[in-house]
């Protein structure tokens, strides 16, 4: 066990774990958040996303220990239902989900396209959000809300 | 957190227990006509188990209905507020707590809506008549004399009389007696009380969106996975290569070196391990050391003996759909003779979430937190499995992933409950990914015949249509995964895998549709457990005999539409629906593959109808086929969707899409390999599904029904999909393949196979 500060969604954490355990689980079982979820712990689906120093990570596969001293966005970190981030209102307004479990996924990544190119074209957020499975086939609906977060953005 | 202790009675007494879930459904005083009630289950004829009005003027609605990703829950209270007269955003449902609810059965078979939806709009119906008596009392004014607009009665022509619901009737019961006969699907509810009519319906019909949505794109939404109980400790199965094996011997000192594991649970073959972490947990399951029996079987073992078992093995049940005419003596008087044979692989559900639950068994009671789409059917699996009454029970419904069927036989809270009778704790149990592509039960494998007759006028005189496919192995009682490995044996065959699909929507004057039952049980060695996957069986009788249909078509040289046509002159819903979808997608009349083009890459168009408990689709799908690689990609599919009245149009088009979406990827990518050692594509590479680039334009007509009843929308628009493609690439490169998954090897194999003067 070692006692680990992590910054997330800009608050300091301190978590008492065994360093080699997956960011994913320090997220959801030590300090509670329910943004990321456990899909796969592969590597292969995205519903872990989180975005760390600006780039998205998969937490499922990510270490505690390298998440030191390193700034960790959740989805939580976004937006709440009272006060959405642009992407989750544009998300609401296409109804873009179905069980919404891969939504994480889908959300942290378009954040992550949308702040290093705030005007996609179809195409390149296809190509962004490629890695993020969905069973439930809700992608096109996604494309259409990430589109009208670029759209809606200031 | 949740507790693992909430009752109705501790919901009255307003225990401080920390219960995050309970607040996202509001306060919990909500809940408080219905729990006024005190103990007992709540039964049918009683208003007061299906509806409670609160001081607020919340209305909260009690079902054992779930959702699952499909927006059910939301188009349930559309009909509850739509005949109740209240604004939709002061429904409140409280789904799939058994203690709270009356058995409706799983969710399931696209059925909520047609079978639920009456069973609420009835009580809604009833509680409105009871508020207009209430009403007239108070405001000395006969019923018929009032009139309710959201939520508050006032009589005609003097608004000034008016009082509301919640001041009728605010956290108290209606005590009201209904009329109810059947139980679950067919639970019927005082029938003969007048409802609305359609054409006064503001609230159904209506686009409202989903009450859901907002928290999950937020992270603020609670799914199973999310549950946390106080003292909670985190489980994990180990699991063998087929259910029947034993555990030889478990070496516990393989996992010594892993702190926070605080018991090695074996019982009978099952074997599992608590820890304190989740990731102790993960660690020790994988770690431990396990030597596992290798028992021998007579079912396949390889994908490749699969079709020969099922082609050579008695049937216990011939489903005869339909029997008309002779379809035997006639084609053997015809000269033209047609006939083809499919198959269809076994199929994973594959949720994206694993299975995952929460336990808490405490001497002989239990509390379940899980996403099962039959809160009861859960309940009587882990009496069955723990020999706890039912009463002494409790499931509460919280969502996991999209299922599409999976939950049906719910896995995971028989784990549980069994490592958390073992260490005396709430156990929470996830799957892995393994454990779920491994273990989940999958659609089963089908191999269908058809044979056609024509005669010189060349119409079609004969039709026979054989399937050949397994029943559900998890179904029809029978125990689950856990029960099996601590000694249950099957109690059934297993349910049928569905029956309807295999051309019954055309009338041609001689025609057999059969289904068979081939055995597939569990008490005989498999790694293939087998249940109910969207559209059971569906997908592969349509693709078999609206591919079939049109082979003939073709080499009758008929456009594929108008061949169509011909046979469905008295079938006005499927005709219409086939017109709308070939007129949306600008069908052009054609014969099959009779213009193929010369350069590498060739378009193709193909249609298909289906039909699915009274929902009709049509379907039109464009692909590019890649001569060279082989590749199909599929550009655009076009779907007309008739399901009777629609509740709420955006809904449905959602589900549309992702049925067409997920179509696509059941027939260009997915099949499960196996050998006698398991499953073999335990994860995402090795089990591809759709991903972005090869997600269609898709295009839908929503024909609306106001003059029928409504009916499913989860499933039935996935059925078409398969055959539409399969025939699209028949007109791009004259190729029929005819078994799924349509890849580009097989697409490359048959190119090769070809004559040089074919492949033009
Ligand atoms: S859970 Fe991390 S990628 Fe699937
Ligand atoms: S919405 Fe269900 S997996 Fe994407």
């Amino acid at each position: 066990m070692a006692q680990i500060t992590l910054n997330v969604n800009s608050k300091s954490r301190m978590v008492d774990v065994d360093p080699t355990t997956p960011l994913l689980y320090v997220l959801r079982d030590d300090l509670e958040l329910k943004g990321p979820r456990f899909g796969c712990g592969l590597s292969q689906c995205g519903a872990c996303t989180v975005i760390i120093d600006g780039n998205t990570v998969r937490s499922c596969s990510y270490p505690v220990s390298s998440a030191k001293n390193k700034q960790i966005t959740t989805l939580e970190g976004l937006g709440t239902v009272a006060r959405p981030h642009v992407l989750q209102t544009a998300f609401i307004e296409e109804q873009a989900a179905q069980c919404g479990y891969c939504m994480n996924g889908m959300i942290m990544s378009a954040k992550v396209l949308l702040d290093k190119n705030p005007h996609p074209g179809d195409d390149d957020i296809k190509r962004a959000l490629e890695g993020n499975l969905c069973r439930c086939g809700s992608h096109l609906r996604v494309v259409r809300a990430v589109k009208r977060a670029a759209g809606e953005r200031v | 957190m949740e507790t693992s202790t909430i009752s109705r009675r501790e919901l009255l007494k307003g225990t401080g227990a920390l219960v995050v879930s309970f607040s996202l459904f509001g306060p919990a005083a909500r809940a408080l006509a219905q729990a006024a009630a005190g103990g007992g289950e709540p039964e049918a004829a009683s208003l007061d188990s299906w509806l409670a009005i609160a001081q607020d003027g919340t209305v909260t609605v009690f079902t054992s209905k779930v959702e699952l990703g499909t927006g059910t829950e939301t188009a349930l209270a559309q009909i509850v507020a739509e005949e109740l007269d209240v604004p939709f955003s002061r429904i409140h449902m409280e789904a799939g707590d058994t203690s709270k609810s009356v058995d409706q059965a799983v969710t399931a078979a696209s059925r909520t809506i047609e079978r639920a939806g009456p069973q609420l709009r009835q009580a809604a119906a009833v509680a409105r008549r009871e508020l207009l008596r209430l009403a007239s009392e108070r405001l000395n004014t006969p019923a018929e004399q009032l009139t309710v607009n959201d939520g508050v009665i006032s009589a005609k022509g003097d608004a000034a009389r008016k009082i509301s619901y919640s001041d009728l009737l605010g956290d108290k019961r209606f005590n009201v007696k209904m009329e109810t006969s059947g139980t679950g699907w067919d639970l019927k509810i005082s029938p003969d009380v007048p409802v609305k009519n359609v054409n006064d319906y503001k609230i159904v019909g209506t686009s409202v969106k989903r009450t859901d949505l907002p928290g999950k794109f937020t992270g603020e939404f609670t799914y199973a996975q999310d549950v946390r109980v106080p003292g909670m400790l985190h489980g994990r199965v180990v699991r063998p290569a087929v259910v029947n094996s034993k555990p030889l011997s478990v070496d516990e000192s393989s996992i010594k070196q892993i702190p926070g594991v605080v018991k090695v649970v074996q019982e009978g073959n099952f074997v599992g391990v608590v820890a304190q972490t989740e990731w102790a947990a993960i660690q020790a399951a994988k770690a431990l050391k396990v030597t596992w029996s290798a028992p021998s079987t007579s079912l396949p073992a390889t994908p490749e003996e699969l079709y020969a078992y099922l082609k050579n093995t008695k049937s216990f049940n011939d489903q005869v759909t339909v029997n008309k005419g002779n379809a035997e003596a006639s084609l053997s008087q015809t000269s033209k003779k047609y006939e083809a044979t499919y198959r269809w692989p076994f199929q994973l559900h594959g949720m994206l979430a694993p299975s995952c639950a929460v336990a808490d068994v405490r001497g002989d009671s239990v509390t379940v937190w899980s996403g099962t789409q039959g809160p009861f059917r859960t309940r009587k699996s882990l009496s069955d499995m723990l020999r706890i009454p039912e009463k002494n029970i409790r499931v509460i419904f919280r969502e996991e992933s999209g299922c599409y069927g999976r939950l049906s036989p719910d896995d995971a809270p028989l784990d549980a409950a069994l490592l958390s009778r073992a260490v005396g704790k709430p156990v929470r149990v996830q799957w892995t990914r393994a454990d779920e592509h491994g273990w989940e039960p999958k659609g089963p494998a089908q191999l269908i015949t058809v044979r056609a007759g024509v005669d010189a006028q060349g119409t079609i005189v004969a039709w026979d249509y054989m399937e050949r496919g397994f029943p559900w192995s998890e179904s029809a009682g029978n125990p689950l995964l856990a029960a099996r490995q601590i000694g249950m044996k099957s109690v059934s065959p297993g349910q049928s895998n569905g029956t309807a699909g295999g051309g019954e929507a055309y009338e041609f004057e001689n025609q057999r549709i059969i289904a068979a039952l081939i055995p597939w049980s569990q008490d005989t060695p498999t790694p293939l457990r087998t249940s109910n996957l969207r559209a059971p069986g569906d997908l592969a009788r349509t693709f078999a005999s609206e591919t079939f249909l049109d082979e003939i078509a073709a080499d009758l040289r008929v456009d594929p539409v108008q061949f169509r046509l011909r046979y469905l002159k008295n079938n006005k819903r499927v005709t219409e629906a086939l017109v709308a979808a070939t007129e949306k997608a600008q069908w052009k009349e054609h014969i099959s593959h009779s213009a193929p083009s010369a350069g590498s890459k060739a378009m193709g168009r193909g249609v298909s109808v289906s039909g699915r408990d009274g929902t009709i689709t049509a379907a039109v799908a464009e692909v590019e086929v890649d001569k060279s690689s082989g590749e199909v990609s599929v550009k655009r599919v076009t779907l007309a969707h008739d399901c009777g009245l629609i509740i709420n149009p955006d809904g449905l088009r959602n589900q549309i899409e992702g049925n067409i979406i997920q179509g696509v990827s059941r027939t260009l990518l997915e099949e499960v390999r196996f050998d006698a050692k398991g499953v073999k594509n335990l994860d995402w590479v090795s089990y591809p599904i759709v991903t972005f680039r090869r997600v269609p334009d898709v295009q839908i007509v929503l024909l609306n029904r106001k003059e029928m009843p409504a009916l499913g929308g989860g499933e039935p628009s996935t059925v078409p999909v398969p055959a539409a493609i399969a025939n699209a690439v028949y007109d791009a490169i004259g190729i029929r393949l005819r078994e799924v998954p349509i890849t580009p090897q097989k697409v490359q194999a048959s190119l090769r196979s070809k004559s040089p003067e074919q492949r033009a």
